[in-house]
């Protein structure tokens, strides 16, 4: 039996890895994957691109003004001059928020008068626009607190000049604590998700691929006069691409911890161990696509049907927390949700079985199931 | 180039994409349940933040600074812990988000005047919801001590004074911060380069893996009619595909549109021709349909929604990307899109997008007949 599967795992390498293209497709999809998530995607605001419209031109202004420079999250880069100019601004992309000092700032802080900063925010990327908007209500804020503070010791000093002791007030401060990824960037969040991608886009097509290719070509036909038996041909078929998954978490870690410096807390083999629960299902999963298509161009439909979802609704790069609640319960049914909650567990919170073990039952159960039903259908139409 | 020829090319399509009534039903059901599924689920919204707070003053100022949280709309208080442990715990299963800790001396020190910090334990392995909820508990915990300078000033008998100067939002095209009206016009631009350019990844490479390709071959047919009548074809269910999608956003996602329906058409079709002619092009390129499709999907749909503007902002990108950036189609139809839909602009705008649209159309159709032309020679 061993025999026969070592065959036909030659015959299927040979076969993939003959062709130059399929060469490159299985090593280059996954490292474009890594650089774009690595280098270019990023939810990080700093360096926000904001037009200043200075109607007061006071020196209490222009102090406002190097306080939103001096942040570093923001660049101050047109100063429209009439509302034509702001509308035009906001309407072209130009900025991403205008701030209006409106006439007689700085006389109405002097007098102790509320006054105001307006913040136009273009709210057309509302991610952007909370982050834009809470670190101009922040910078604000402790300009306001600062202004406060200052009148507040003129006043009392001017009242009692003895008394400076008595003029302080209470601070509550919040002082924040960021665990697993201090500087929050995002990279740290995305480069370990596209390991588990990966593994899903690799082997998951691969494997419908090269079973429906056979029947498409009509070489199935000359599989089954063979002596070979379905369960054979079936390890046959999804071992080498299992065997490509598993190097390609290898390559991919590698380079996310020497080249993105992700941090990487957790226990490698326990990821590794995780990736083989991983794998029965996509394989699995593959499998059974390849039950249910004819052509080559169902079974990358179905593929895409299937993993497009996945992708998506994993929590990847939007917060299954966020989902509505039917969609949250359905994101259970997702194979890839437990094994990304896996992966950045291990990567980024150093956390091990005692806390993963829910996700692993959860893949384990699935997995056979998946491959179970997969190969019971399998071997139905190979009879 | 001769109408005859051209005609007979985009009927023999038709009857390809006719004739496979599976592969049609899921070009056009696709789209729409894409853009139900994800209009809905993919949301950077952040609200109702799990948290738990461990008061270890458990004074009635604590309390107070307690209920300010509880109050407010952004923040879910789990309930509150007695030591670090259960926040350690819930932070590291995913279960809460955030932990406050108001430390032991904190109404002393707010009673005295001193500064009186306050704890948030924020996980930060997602760093964008982290940020944000970063902003959210600072400015509750500011305007709480705002209110409570306030108080002291007024028992003490000054001058109200107060923050002089405030803050004052006002968000423009998207008032109420909703992610799903960016969310959903981007997901159109997406969604429709992922399906046209899987639609006719596949035709030509299908061509020459069932040995059909010898048989235009001896045909009069030339290059240019073969590309454009393949695209012709695609063409009509591409055009029903983005109907159905606008339609879906604008009825049930009820996002604005508050353009012109006239502008959106036009680009939405420029959109799609140059996107289709790509799918072409690709087509001639890779022999088998399997490296068309990898290459379909490699070059479409990680572009489109990685590099067009759809969620990541372009201007956080590596100056060397942001370049890339240029190149990608659904980056400019991503900007007439939420142009359109959002902020109502028209060509006066926009028209730089719309060119480069149909140059991209205009060049692609060059490239995918001479791919084809030296695939005949």
């Amino acid at each position: 039996m061993w025999e026969r599967i070592l065959v036909i795992l030659r015959k299927e390498l040979i076969q993939t890895l003959r062709e130059p293209r399929m060469r490159v497709l299985l090593f280059v999809p996954p490292m474009v994957q890594l650089v774009v998530f690595g280098f270019a995607v990023n939810l990080d605001v700093d360096h926000a691109r904001i037009a200043w419209m200075d109607m007061d031109r006071s020196p209490l202004s222009r102090d406002l003004r190097e306080r939103f420079e001096g942040s570093g999250r923001f660049d101050v880069v047109s100063m429209p001059r009439n509302e034509d100019e702001v509308q035009q601004t906001l309407d072209r992309g130009l900025a991403q928020a205008v701030v209006r000092v409106l006439p007689g700032f700085e006389r109405d802080v002097l007098r102790n008068r509320a006054t105001e900063v307006q913040v136009l925010v273009d709210g057309s990327n509302s991610n952007t626009a909370s982050l834009v908007s809470s670190y101009a209500g922040e910078i604000i804020a402790d300009f306001s607190s600062n202004v406060a503070a200052g009148q507040q010791k003129v006043r009392v000093l001017t009242r009692s000049p003895n008394s400076a002791v008595a003029m302080t007030f209470p601070n509550v401060k919040a002082s924040s604590r960021v665990w697993f990824n201090p500087d929050l960037h995002s990279r740290n969040y995305f480069v370990p998700g596209v390991v588990a991608n990966i593994i899903m886009m690799v082997t998951l097509m691969l494997t419908a691929l090269a079973i429906v290719r056979e029947k498409e070509i009509g070489t199935m036909e000359q599989l089954m006069v063979t002596p070979i038996r379905p369960i054979e041909l079936m390890l046959g078929k999804t071992l080498p691409f299992a065997v490509v998954g598993l190097l390609d978490v290898v390559l991919i870690s590698s380079v996310a911890l020497l080249v993105f410096h992700t941090p990487f807390r957790g226990n490698p083999l326990l990821l590794l161990f995780c990736a083989v629960l991983f794998l029965m299902t996509t394989l699995g999963a593959g499998l059974f696509l390849s039950t249910i298509s004819q052509t080559q161009q169902q079974a990358m439909m179905m593929n895409f049907f299937f993993s497009t979802p996945a992708f998506m609704l994993s929590g990847f790069a939007f917060p299954i927390r966020n989902m509505p609640v039917v969609v949250q319960y359905l994101t259970y049914l997702n194979p890839l949700r437990y094994f990304m909650e896996i992966v950045r567990g291990i990567f980024l919170k150093g956390v091990g079985i005692s806390v993963l073990w829910p996700q692993m039952v959860a893949m384990a159960v699935y997995g056979v199931a998946v491959v179970c039903l997969s190969a019971a259908r399998f071997r139905k139409k190979l009879d | 180039m001769s109408y005859r020829r051209l005609r007979a090319v985009f009927i023999k399509e038709l009857h390809h994409i006719t004739r496979d009534a599976r592969s049609l039903a899921m070009a056009l059901a696709m789209p729409v349940m894409m853009l139900l599924l994800y209009g809905y689920a993919l949301s950077l919204d952040v609200d109702r933040i799990p948290t738990l707070i461990y008061d270890q003053d458990g004074t009635a100022a604590s309390r107070e600074l307690v209920r300010q949280f509880q109050g407010s709309r952004f923040f879910d208080i789990r309930g509150l812990v007695n030591s670090y442990a259960p926040i350690q715990n819930g932070i590291d299963r995913n279960q809460i988000l955030m932990g406050v800790v108001i430390p032991r001396d904190y109404s002393k020190n707010a009673g005295a005047g001193r500064e009186a910090p306050v704890q948030i334990l924020l996980d930060g392995s997602d760093s964008n919801t982290a940020s944000i909820v970063l902003g959210y508990a600072e400015s509750v915990v500011r305007s709480y001590s705002l209110q409570l300078r306030q108080d002291m000033q007024n028992r003490r008998g000054g001058e109200r004074g107060g923050a002089p100067v405030d803050a004052r939002l006002r968000v423009w095209y998207n008032s109420s911060l909703e992610s799903k009206n960016y969310v959903v016009p981007g997901l159109i631009a997406v969604i429709l380069q992922i399906i046209a350019a899987l639609l006719t990844s596949l035709t030509i490479a299908r061509e020459w893996e069932m040995g059909t390709m010898e048989q235009l071959l001896s045909t009069p047919l030339r290059p240019a009619e073969m590309v454009l009548g393949k695209m012709l074809a695609y063409f009509a269910v591409g055009v029903a595909d983005a109907l159905m999608a606008v339609l879906v956003g604008v009825f049930v996602f009820t996002v604005p549109l508050r353009g012109s329906w006239l502008l959106l058409g036009v680009s939405i079709c420029v959109f799609l021709v140059g996107v289709l002619f790509w799918g072409i092009f690709v087509s001639a390129v890779a022999k088998t349909q399997l490296a068309a499709y990898q290459m379909g999907i490699l070059s479409s749909f990680l572009p489109a929604f990685l590099l067009s503007g759809f969620v990541y902002s372009i201007e956080t990108m590596p100056p060397v990307i942001q370049v890339i950036t240029h190149i990608v189609p659904s980056r400019y139809v991503v900007t007439i899109l939420k142009g359109i839909f959002l902020k109502g602009v028209g060509l006066t705008v926009l028209w730089g997008e719309l060119g480069f649209l149909t140059l991209y159309a205009a060049i692609i159709f060059a490239l995918a007949t001479r791919k084809v032309n030296q695939k005949l020679a």
